[in-house]
């Protein structure tokens, strides 16, 4: 059944409708210096708070060696299946300071829920989701991020451990005995 | 104690209470086994000797009390006897079950027990689980987090060793992860006959090593791999390879020699990454040579033949099997060389089809080496016996083809259908397999694959599955674990699709279809595929006694001859 609303009738200042018009004008003008709420994406970006879970990246160490020892965690842990790795043997003994490290290391973005498992599974803390939140591509290939871009993303974070550095020199300062 | 030595010969233990009838000489860990409740332990194996080094089995045990001056038995209030525990642990490798003995395998003591020992292994233990191969699969990863105490007090600087020692061609040391429990030292010297290995140091100094001028070599070396409960012993093949949680393991048998191994294939995705033994008691035990591990690397060798091809041009299976079937056909003097490496099911394909051709010969290529007295025997084909009772052939196979060469030379023999054998190692000259129609069905590409009229590309034992015949006369399955290159054909199919097209009758080319007629009469009466169980079933071999089989002694395989000499 229709409803019908009457409809008052107006009054003499409504009937004026500067009261109204000016009310109106007040807010634009106070928006007009009020702070911005929007902002010009992509040249503004906005501040990425604190334990934001981005695109997945590996991350080096500050003294430049690769973190991650291909130990394949995140591998299985990952829900939809997206990473993809060859285990590697280091060959480079001076240098390294841990026998094992990815030979590849592909992260499918395509395949990838942002879900921060691999984050949280890796032993070696070398897998992280950081700010990068916007991955595009033209290809299926392109969205696949191999070991290389996975490092240029990822950058170096500091360090607070270094365990495999102080197991090395563990072993050239031999047993106290 | 006569009492319970009832008829049945089995005495009565009680674990926690429950009663168990056991086999008298039976140790706690096995008789804790056998009703399903585990006692941790890393020295022990149940086929070597007890060492009783790693304490992580300690149990309480306890006896029902008696009076020692009536000599009645110590009853409780509710008449139930009074068990007496002694006041300290025993270990449950090196302690036989008792009559009436009673174990606890769960109380307070032991379970304090456990996380002592724990927490001392894991005090120089390194935190190499990301990067060691064994984790997975690791003794000391399970029970630290079964029996460990789940955190450490330990603040002292760890211990040092050496790492990354190659004790031999195929084994890596790792001795900051050994826990010297000297299974594989127990192993050289017990089982693989070759003792080289030996701790040196003391306390928590000491150190598996070689002995000086040595080296870990013998082809039963990766065994010590596989029974080292943590990663102190590594595999240089499948070192960093993979982790062993994505693998997949399928059973199949070992085809390198009559022996038989029972073995384990295991795989991700379709590659494979390594083979490990699996326990026959009344075949291989828990072992297997190095050799046969290998054999996983013809999947994938360069030699592949992976594509059928017709007059050296790559063809479709289905081609391939109608150009053979034509040429068949065709000839009338047809020779057969079947192998020792064919299963039961695909030597009975082949029967049927010389059966169907009147075949002129039928032939084995016979592969004989050196044995070494434990799992590595004379006769280098897997299933010899299989072709003797299927009937393909009915006497025991040369190595060299040249009954079969001479009937070429007199044109007796038109043509060849030749499988899983390169006839030209076999002793035929490439002249002389121009002369006649050769169809060749294998995994490899051979000298003799390129004069072939029709070559047929066939599976590995890796992708398929059938039955062996093994040296004891034990039926043995083997299972597909991989799917084979798109090009190649299942033997069976194709040995079965070519019998079906020459008879006009059908003919199964599946396993389970084909022991339908196989099981149906002959020495495989009243079996199926699925009956035939994972040890395999022991068949009557007594009816080729006469033959003589080269075969010597071995682990679980005493000759005919012999015994009969001995006699």
């Amino acid at each position: 059944m229709a409803i019908i609303l009457k409809r008052k009738p107006l009054n003499l200042l409504e009937k004026l409708y500067l009261p109204q018009i000016v009310a109106g004008l007040s807010t634009t003008l106070k928006h007009m210096v009020a702070p911005k709420e929007t902002m010009e994406y992509p040249e503004e970006r906005p501040p990425i708070p604190k334990g934001y879970r981005g695109v997945p990246t590996l991350v080096k160490d500050p003294e430049g060696r690769e973190k991650c020892v291909s130990c394949q965690l995140c591998e299985f842990v990952c829900p939809p299946k997206a990473i993809r790795i060859i285990p590697g043997e280091i060959q480079d003994e001076e240098h390294a300071n841990v026998e094992k490290a990815p030979k590849e290391f592909d992260i499918d973005m395509l395949r990838c829920i942002y879900c921060g498992m691999c984050e949280e599974v890796c032993p070696e803390e070398a897998i992280w989701l950081q700010n990068q939140y916007s991955m595009s591509g033209y290809s299926r290939e392109e969205m696949v991020n191999n070991k290389e871009k996975l490092y240029e993303l990822g950058g170096t974070l500091p360090d607070q451990h270094f365990k495999w550095k102080k197991k090395k020199e563990a072993e050239a300062a031999g047993n106290a005995h | 104690m006569s009492d319970d030595q009832k008829d049945d010969g089995l005495i009565s233990v009680f674990i926690d209470g429950e009663e168990v009838r056991t086999k008298p000489g039976t140790n706690i860990i096995e008789v804790a086994a056998s009703v399903g409740k585990e006692i941790p332990h890393y020295c022990y194996h149940p086929k070597l000797s007890v060492s009783g080094n790693c304490r992580m089995c300690l149990v309480e045990l306890g006896m029902p009390g008696k009076d020692r001056a009536t000599g009645k038995p110590m009853l409780n209030d509710d008449g139930s006897p009074k068990i007496m525990f002694f006041p300290g642990p025993a270990i449950g490798c090196g302690t036989n079950a008792a009559p009436n003995m009673h174990i606890k395998t769960d109380s307070d003591m032991v379970k304090e027990c456990r996380e002592g020992v724990t927490e001392f292994l894991l005090a120089n233990h390194p935190l190499d689980c990301p990067i060691c191969d064994q984790a997975g699969e690791c003794r000391l990863q399970e029970f630290s987090t079964s029996h460990g105490a789940g955190y450490s007090r330990f603040v002292e600087q760890k211990n040092v060793k050496p790492k990354r020692t190659r004790l031999g061609p195929r084994v890596m040391l790792d001795d900051e992860r050994c826990i010297l429990c000297s299974r594989c030292i127990r192993f050289c010297q017990e089982v693989a006959d070759d003792d080289v290995l030996g701790f040196t140091d003391r306390g928590s100094y000491s150190t598996l090593t070689c002995f000086p001028g040595k080296q870990l070599e013998n082809n039963y070396s990766l065994n010590t791999v596989d029974i080292c409960p943590v990663g102190a012993l590594t595999s240089t093949d499948f070192r960093f390879k993979m982790r062993v949680w994505f693998l997949k393991q399928v059973k199949s048998i070992d085809f390198e020699t009559s022996v038989g191994c029972n073995t384990e294939v295991w795989s991700r995705e379709g590659k494979i990454y390594r083979i490990t033994p699996r326990r026959n008691d009344a075949v291989n035990d828990t072992w297997m040579p190095d050799s046969g591990r290998e054999l996983y690397k013809l999947v994938e060798s360069d030699d592949r033949l992976e594509i059928c091809q017709v007059d050296q041009v790559k063809v479709s299976p289905s081609e391939a099997l109608s150009k053979a079937v034509e040429l068949l056909q065709a000839s009338d003097g047809l020779a057969i060389v079947g192998s020792g490496r064919c299963s039961v099911e695909e030597q009975y394909a082949l029967k049927k089809i010389a059966e169907t051709t009147k075949a002129v010969g039928v032939y084995l290529v016979g592969r004989y080496g050196e044995d070494d007295g434990i799992l590595v025997s004379k006769d280098r084909n897997p299933n010899v016996r299989g072709a003797l009772m299927t009937g393909l052939i009915d006497s025991l196979p040369e190595e060299s083809l040249s009954e079969l060469g001479a009937k070429i030379d007199s044109g007796e023999v038109k043509a060849i259908l030749s499988v899983k054998e390169d006839l030209i190692a076999a002793g035929l000259s490439k002249a002389q397999l121009q002369k006649v129609a050769l169809i060749s069905l294998d995994t490899q590409s051979y000298p003799s694959t390129e004069v072939a009229k029709v070559a047929i590309a066939g599976l590995t034992p890796f992708e398929r599955s059938g039955a062996l015949v093994n040296q004891q006369f034990r039926i043995q399955k083997f299972h597909k674990a991989v799917p084979g290159p798109s090009g190649a054909v299942d033997d069976l199919v194709a040995l079965g699709t070519i019998q079906a097209n020459l008879s006009g009758e059908s003919f199964p080319s599946t396993v389970a279809s084909i022991w339908k007629s196989l099981g149906e009469s002959g020495p495989f009466e009243g079996l199926s595929f699925q009956s035939i169980s994972d040890e395999g079933i022991l068949l009557d071999g007594t009816g080729f006694d006469s033959l003589p089989f080269v075969e010597g002694k071995s682990l679980h395989f005493e000759p005919k001859q012999e015994a009969v000499a001995a006699e």
